[in-house]
């Protein structure tokens, strides 16, 4: 398992400079000048010094290096430096949004916290739904809960999130006046009324998320446990004696949630992804609004080291479920 | 008399798609999202010669009216003339709706036959190729683990104004959003596909194909690919369903058509602004959406108990 492991982390190495290789290049073609919005008056040996300030003077691969060296060098020794006040990263050149001017980690650090408290509460949110549906509807197959279930998890992955979004903000907030369709960022949790508050206007961004994540795992947890009811070793449980209670939430719930454990592990990061588009509905500035904005403003350093977080995350949580995989299942081994 | 027993003890040859199509009508849903596709369909191909009201027709005098449901029950402007409504330029909502479903309805397929082209055919390749495998699979887990969706904006940003040059500003942007839609969405089939082609390849009937000498060509296109087909057109649905969500999403994200070209996604996008006022301008392009990819998945559903030989027939 170790060895597999060790394994797995190298060959993430050159699949994640592959996947830097091509956002890069894409960029490279990108055909935005950062310089177009400066006045026509500048004279045209100040711009190209304004452009070499940039860092745009070099050939495509120098740039690539140094942005390397920046993204896994400086910026995590600015990290540590942060962390217990040394001086690892001596004032060296980090990576600088086009737009902001200020280094692309400060801003995506402002931006983490909102999309970890609305995202990652929807997905826990999310498998908390879906974890019992799934069982329920797998212990009474075909019963009319099962029927709904199927259903609502067919609705849940059907209906895209900037309609459920939509569809909720029209409805509690325009007429019933229950939730406020605006996150509010500034708002500090310091007591109870602004806990409410936040809680409230946590509760449609997080609903329309944990909605469309908890239609799919509760899929997959209801036909692995219909996979596994049907074993043998159920059988024998129930020959023993035992109550139909234990033979379900112990003995077939733990082997069900294996496989179910490594799709939770991978939908992580598509859950980032997805919510870009949740984020833009709520207006709530996480990540995914950072991202559009940089996308409309032609900010290349913000585009390029954002866009490669989120394939981090998926190859991270790629390997995390493999390894899952290998270490719950004991009938897989991968020497 | 002696025709009539020939007949009752032989029995009739029947087409296995007459028994795929018998299964699928087991599946209610299937058979419902079946019918709302072919209704929608129809809607957005027939109904510009039935609604002949131009989607694109400024009429300042009859903006901001409301449908007429709300008008029969409110003290609100609406008209028959209108019956879904207008925007705040007076542009008919029923015809931009038909108009922007057959955008939606285009680039979903285009995109979706795209994709099941490039899948099927790395599939194929990897499949029936043993040198092809390890390269092509490879290839296929990188691009898995790409970002799609922010890669899929990077793109519509890059390359939309170089190809509006080049074909017109609808032309262009159709041709990129159904390219950046299939190039990102091909891998699930193409895994499908090369394995299927895997375990089809040591079957009998592929050994006698290729002891009298069938070149590799016509082992693929007549053995291997008939074989795959079920697989490819469950795979078929959920792309199709999934072309059409992304295109909105972009359109959603700002990223789309332009706006003077409606699809379902951009007419949302463009209406989410004032939808305290007038909610139904949100709720009937998010109900077509909607509603279109549930059918399209309720046919997958169907579709994959019906091709599946194990289920059909019980």
């Amino acid at each position: 398992m170790l060895t597999y492991t060790i394994r797995r982390l190298i060959l993430a190495v050159p699949t994640l400079l592959f996947i830097a290789l091509v956002i890069f290049l894409l960029l490279e073609l990108a055909p935005g000048d950062p310089m177009a919005e400066m006045p026509l008056t500048i004279p045209p040996e100040v711009k190209e010094k304004m452009r070499e300030a940039l860092g745009l003077g070099q050939p495509w691969y120098v740039r690539f290096y140094l942005w390397l060296y920046q993204f896994f060098v400086v910026e995590p020794q600015y990290w540590i430096d942060g962390l217990f006040g040394t001086n690892f990263a001596d004032g060296a050149q980090r990576i600088i949004s086009f737009q902001s001017r200020s280094p692309v980690f400060n801003t995506i650090a402002e931006r983490i916290p909102q999309t970890l408290w609305v995202v990652g509460m929807s997905y826990v949110v999310g498998v908390l739904i879906a974890l019992p549906i799934g069982i329920i509807s797998a212990v009474r197959q075909y019963s009319w809960f099962d029927n709904f279930g199927t259903f609502v998890s067919m609705v849940g992955f059907s209906v895209p999130t900037f309609f459920t979004g939509v569809l909720l903000i029209v409805i509690f907030s325009v007429n019933l006046g229950w939730f406020p369709s605006i996150y509010d960022t500034t708002l500090k949790v310091d007591d109870w009324p602004s806990f409410v508050k936040q809680l409230k206007q946590m509760a449609m961004p997080v609903f329309v998320l944990a909605l469309y994540n908890a239609a799919q795992i509760s899929r997959f947890m209801r036909a692995s446990m219909l996979d596994n009811l049907g074993q043998d070793y159920v059988r024998t449980a129930r020959a023993k004696g035992m109550t139909e209670k234990v033979v379900v939430l112990k003995h077939v719930l733990r082997n069900s949630l294996i496989p179910v454990v490594t799709v939770i592990a991978l939908g992580v990061p598509q859950v980032f992804g997805g919510a870009i588009i949740t984020e833009q509905v709520f207006k709530v500035n996480g990540l995914g609004q950072l991202l559009i904005i940089a996308i409309h403003g032609n900010d290349v350093p913000m585009v390029l080291t954002l866009t490669f977080i989120f394939a981090v995350l998926i190859v991270v949580f790629n390997l995390i479920a493999d390894i899952l995989y290998g270490v719950l299942d004991p009938r897989i081994r991968y020497d | 008399m002696t025709e009539t027993t020939q007949t009752q003890g032989t029995i009739p040859v029947r087409n296995q798609w007459w028994d795929v199509w018998d299964q699928f009508k087991t599946h209610r849903g299937a058979v419902i999202g079946g019918a709302f596709l072919i209704f929608i369909t129809l809607f957005v191909l027939v109904g510009p010669y039935l609604w002949q009201v131009d989607a694109q027709k400024l009429d300042i005098r009859n903006k901001d009216l409301r449908p007429f449901y709300i008008g029969l029950f409110a003290d609100v402007k609406w008209s028959w003339s209108r019956p879904l409504g207008t925007d705040h330029l007076g542009r008919d909502i029923m015809a931009n709706l038909i108009q922007g479903g057959q955008i939606s309805m285009a680039v979903g397929w285009t995109a979706m036959i795209l994709s099941l082209f490039l899948g099927t055919l790395i599939g194929v390749l990897a499949g029936f190729f043993k040198r092809l495998d390890g390269i092509l699979m490879r290839f296929t887990d990188l691009v898995l683990s790409l970002p799609l969706l922010p890669i899929l904006l990077v793109m519509m940003l890059l390359f939309r104004d170089p190809l509006r040059a080049a074909f017109g500003p609808e032309t262009g942007i159709f041709i990129l959003i159904v390219s950046g839609i299939g190039i990102t969405s091909w891998m699930h089939t193409a895994r499908i596909v090369r394995g299927d082609i895997l375990a089809i390849k040591e079957r009998e009937f592929v050994l006698a194909a290729r002891s009298i000498g069938t070149p590799p060509r016509r082992m693929i296109t007549r053995h291997l690919l008939p074989n795959v087909m079920s697989p490819i057109m469950v795979s078929a649905t959920l792309g199709l369903a999934s072309a059409i969500i992304t295109e909105s999403a972009l359109s959603f994200l700002g990223l789309g058509f332009p706006s003077d070209f409606p699809t379902w996604g951009k007419i949302l996008f463009d209406s989410v602004d004032r939808m305290a006022s007038f909610p139904e301008r949100v709720i009937w392009p998010g109900l077509c959406i909607s509603l279109t990819v549930l059918s399209v998945n309720y046919i997958g559903d169907g579709l994959r108990d019906a091709l599946d030989p194990r289920i059909r027939g019980l």
